[in-house]
C-alpha cells in the first residue's frame, strides 16, 4: 500500500529503534566520561555490546536481577555518574516499579531508564513480554521524563539528549525493523512536539513506531480529500500541551495513535489536556484493554488495530463527531 | 570533627535515646524500638568511624558515606544527624508533621541534610550502597561506603540480588550491618520468617562477615566497625552482624517486638527518660 502513495516522508532503509539506541549510547558514553552502563544480561538485545567494549571500567553487567540494578543505578548517580541502565521494557517497569519509585523518582536521581522490546512489536515472544502498561506506570511517577521515539535516528538523538539532561528518564524504544524516515542530524529537543506534516481537518497524535502508520495514514486520507496535521509526541512527559492546543484549535478534532493500552498512554494525556482546556471529538488508536499475543509485528498491528487503516478509520470516525 | 572517646560516646548515646522517645511521643507515631536498638551503631558511626563533612553535600567525594536501608528507624537517624551538626537538633521538633525535612521515611524531596536516598520501602538500600562504592572505584576515591539493614529486611528478594552482585564485582569498600534483633513487626524473626544463619548464607555469597555480639556495648561496636575496616578491601565485601537488642535503654521496651511502631504516652515517655540522663540537652 505505502508504495502507490504520495508519503510526505520517504525511507531507504528500515533498522530497529534498539539499535539507534545503542549507537546514541556508544557517542553518549564517547561525549560524557560520567556516562556509564548497566544490563541485566541482555546486552545484545538491547545493543550495548560497542559501549563495554570501548569503556568496560565504565560498564556494569548485573546479571539477572533488575530490581538490584535499578538500586545501584540510583546509588552511582550520587556522586555525578549518569547510569543508563539496560533490559526489556516489562522488566524496566513493572517488575522494578517501588525501586524505581522509592530510590529513582522520590529520590530525584538521574537514572536513564532506557527499556527495548516495548509493545506488540516485539512479536513473536507473547504477551509476557509485549509490555503494554509501562508508558502510564512511567508518566504517573513525579519527576519522571517519557520518551518514545519513532525511529532509529530520533532513537538515537534521542539517547544523546537524555545524557545532557539531569533527571530520571523512561526512554522506550523497540525491537523490530522499521522504516527510517527522520533526519540523521535532527536535534532532539525534550518536551518538544514535532509537527511533522500540516493538515487541517484533523491532528493525529502519534508516538513511537505509530508515528509511521500516521505518516501512512496522512497519505490515505490525503487521496480521498481528508487534510490530517500528524504530530510526532516523542515526549509524553512533560506533554508539549501548547502544540495540542494548538493544533486541535484549527483542526477541531483528534487521534491518538500509540503500541500502547488506551488506559494510561499518550491518548489519555492528550485526552486529559483537551478536557481541561478545549475539549474536542477525539478517538484513541491503541490496545484497548487487552494483553497480546505472538505473531509477527505486522499481524499484531492488525489484528490489535495499530496500523494505518485503523487510524485512517479512526480519522474518519472523528471528523463525523465533529 | 574530634573522634569521641568510648565515655563521651555513651553520653552522647544517652541523649539520642532520649531524643528518639521524645519525638515519637511528641507526634504519637514513629519507630521507637529499633531506634533505640541502634543507637550505639548510630553513634560509634557518626560520632566516631565516619569520615564526614555536616556541611553537607549530596555527593560526598572524598567522604565515607551512610545509606539507611530500614528508614523505619528514622527518629536515631535525625538525632545523630542533627547532634553532629547537619542541622539545628530544634527541627527534631518537626518529627513526623506538615511541611517539615524530616519525614517519617527518610527522604531527599524536601532537602533535609545528610540524606543521600528515600529509604522505607524494604530491600533497596544495599543495593543503592553498592553502587555508590562502584561510583567511588571508578573515581579512585578510597572511602568507605556503609549501608545497615534489618534483619527482617533480610526476607526482601532484592537484599541476596545485591549480596549476590556485590561479591562478584567485588564491592570491597562497602561494609553493610544488619541489625540482629530478632525481631520483626509481627513477631520474632524465628516464627515468621526464619533466618537460620545469616553468617553462613552471607559467607556463602561470598562475603567476609564478622560478628559484633554485644551490639549495645559501645565499646564493642566501635571495635567491631574497626575490625570491619580492616577487613575491607581485600576483595570482599564485608559484613557486620551486629547482635542487638530492640528496644535497649528502656527497660519496659528491651527485647520486644510491641514497641517495634508504638510510642510511649505520656507517663511512660517520663519512666523512659528518668532511666536516660540528659548529657548535651534536649531539643
Amino acid at each position: 500500500m505505502e508504495k502507490t502513495l504520495d508519503l510526505k516522508f520517504n525511507y531507504t532503509e528500515k533498522k530497529d529503534t534498539r539499535s539507534g539506541f545503542g549507537d546514541g549510547f556508544l557517542e553518549a558514553g564517547r561525549r560524557n566520561p560520567n556516562v556509564v552502563g548497566l544490563c541485566a544480561d541482555l546486552i545484545g538485545s538491547l545493543k550495548m555490546g560497542a559501549f563495554q567494549k570501548e569503556f568496560p571500567e565504565r560498564f556494569f553487567q548485573t546479571g539477572i536481577a533488575e530490581a538490584n540494578m535499578m538500586g545501584i543505578a540510583a546509588g552511582m548517580t550520587i556522586n555525578g555518574k549518569i547510569p543508563f541502565t539496560g533490559t526489556f521494557a516489562n522488566f524496566s517497569t513493572g517488575r522494578v516499579y517501588d525501586q524505581i519509585r522509592q530510590s529513582i523518582a522520590y529520590s530525584g536521581k538521574n537514572v536513564k531508564i532506557c527499556a527495548s522490546h516495548a509493545g506488540l512489536t516485539l512479536g513473536e515472544d507473547g504477551a509476557t513480554h509485549q509490555i503494554l502498561e509501562d508508558v502510564g506506570m512511567m508518566k504517573m511517577l513525579p519527576h519522571m521524563t517519557v520518551i518514545n521515539p519513532c525511529d532509529y535516528n530520533q532513537t538515537k538523538a534521542a539517547t544523546i539528549a537524555i545524557a545532557e539532561y539531569d533527571g530520571p528518564v523512561y526512554l522506550r524504544f523497540g525491537r523490530p525493523s522499521w522504516p527510517i524516515f527522520t533526519d540523521p542530524a535532527q536535534k532532539f529537543e525534550i518536551g518538544k512536539a514535532w509537527k511533522m506534516i500540516e493538515g487541517t481537518d484533523v491532528t493525529i497524535f502519534a508516538t513511537g513506531h505509530l508515528v509511521w502508520e500516521a505518516v501512512v495514514a496522512e497519505a490515505i486520507l490525503r487521496s480521498e480529500g481528508i487534510s490530517a496535521e500528524v504530530i510526532n509526541i516523542h515526549t509524553i512527559k512533560p506533554l508539549d500541551e501548547e502544540a495540542i492546543l494548538d493544533s486541535v484549535a484549527k483542526t477541531g478534532c483528534a487521534v491518538s495513535a500509540e503500541e500502547h493500552q488506551y488506559n494510561g498512554g499518550l491518548g489519555d494525556s492528550v485526552a486529559q489536556t483537551l478536557a481541561r482546556n478545549n475539549p474536542a471529538p477525539m478517538e484513541y488508536v491503541g490496545v484497548n484493554d487487552s494483553f497480546g499475543e505472538s505473531g509477527t509485528p505486522t499481524q499484531l498491528l492488525d489484528k490489535y488495530g495499530l496500523d494505518a487503516a485503523n487510524i485512517v478509520a479512526a480519522a474518519k470516525k472523528v471528523l463525523a463527531r465533529k | 570533627m574530634e573522634k569521641q572517646t568510648i565515655e563521651q560516646l555513651e553520653g552522647t548515646a544517652s541523649q539520642v535515646r532520649r531524643d528518639c522517645l521524645r519525638m515519637v511521643h511528641a507526634v504519637q507515631s514513629g519507630h521507637p524500638g529499633a531506634s533505640l536498638g541502634c543507637t550505639e551503631f548510630f553513634v560509634a558511626l557518626y560520632f566516631n568511624q565516619l569520615n564526614h563533612d555536616p556541611n553537607f553535600k549530596m555527593e560526598g567525594k572524598g567522604e565515607d558515606l551512610f545509606f539507611l536501608s530500614n528508614g523505619h528507624i528514622s527518629p536515631v537517624w535525625y538525632s545523630v544527624l542533627s547532634r553532629s551538626g547537619y542541622f539545628s537538633p530544634e527541627e527534631m521538633n518537626t518529627f513526623r508533621k506538615l511541611n517539615s525535612r524530616l519525614q517519617g521515611h527518610p527522604a531527599t524531596e524536601e532537602g533535609l541534610p545528610g540524606i543521600r536516598i528515600a529509604s522505607g520501602s524494604l530491600g533497596q538500600g544495599m543495593s543503592v550502597a553498592i553502587g555508590a562504592a562502584q561510583a567511588k572505584k571508578i573515581d579512585g576515591d578510597d572511602s568507605t561506603v556503609f549501608v545497615l539493614m534489618g534483619d527482617g529486611e533480610q526476607e526482601e528478594g532484592q537484599v541476596w540480588e545485591a549480596a549476590m552482585y556485590a561479591a562478584h564485582w567485588k564491592v570491597d569498600n562497602l561494609i553493610a550491618t544488619i541489625d540482629l534483633n530478632r525481631q520483626q513487626i509481627d513477631g520474632p524473626t524465628a516464627e515468621i520468617m526464619d533466618l537460620i544463619d545469616l553468617r553462613a548464607k552471607y559467607e556463602s555469597f561470598g562475603w567476609e562477615v564478622i560478628d559484633t555480639l554485644q551490639g549495645n556495648d559501645m565499646k564493642s561496636v566501635v571495635e567491631g566497625l574497626e575490625k570491619a575496616k580492616s577487613l575491607s578491601r581485600k576483595g570482599k565485601p564485608v559484613m557486620n552482624l551486629l547482635h542487638t537488642e530492640m528496644g535497649f535503654g528502656v527497660d519496659f521496651m528491651v527485647g520486644t517486638h510491641k514497641w517495634h511502631g508504638i510510642a510511649p504516652n505520656d507517663e511512660q515517655l517520663a519512666d523512659a527518660l528518668g532511666q536516660l540522663p540528659e548529657t548535651i540537652g534536649d531539643f
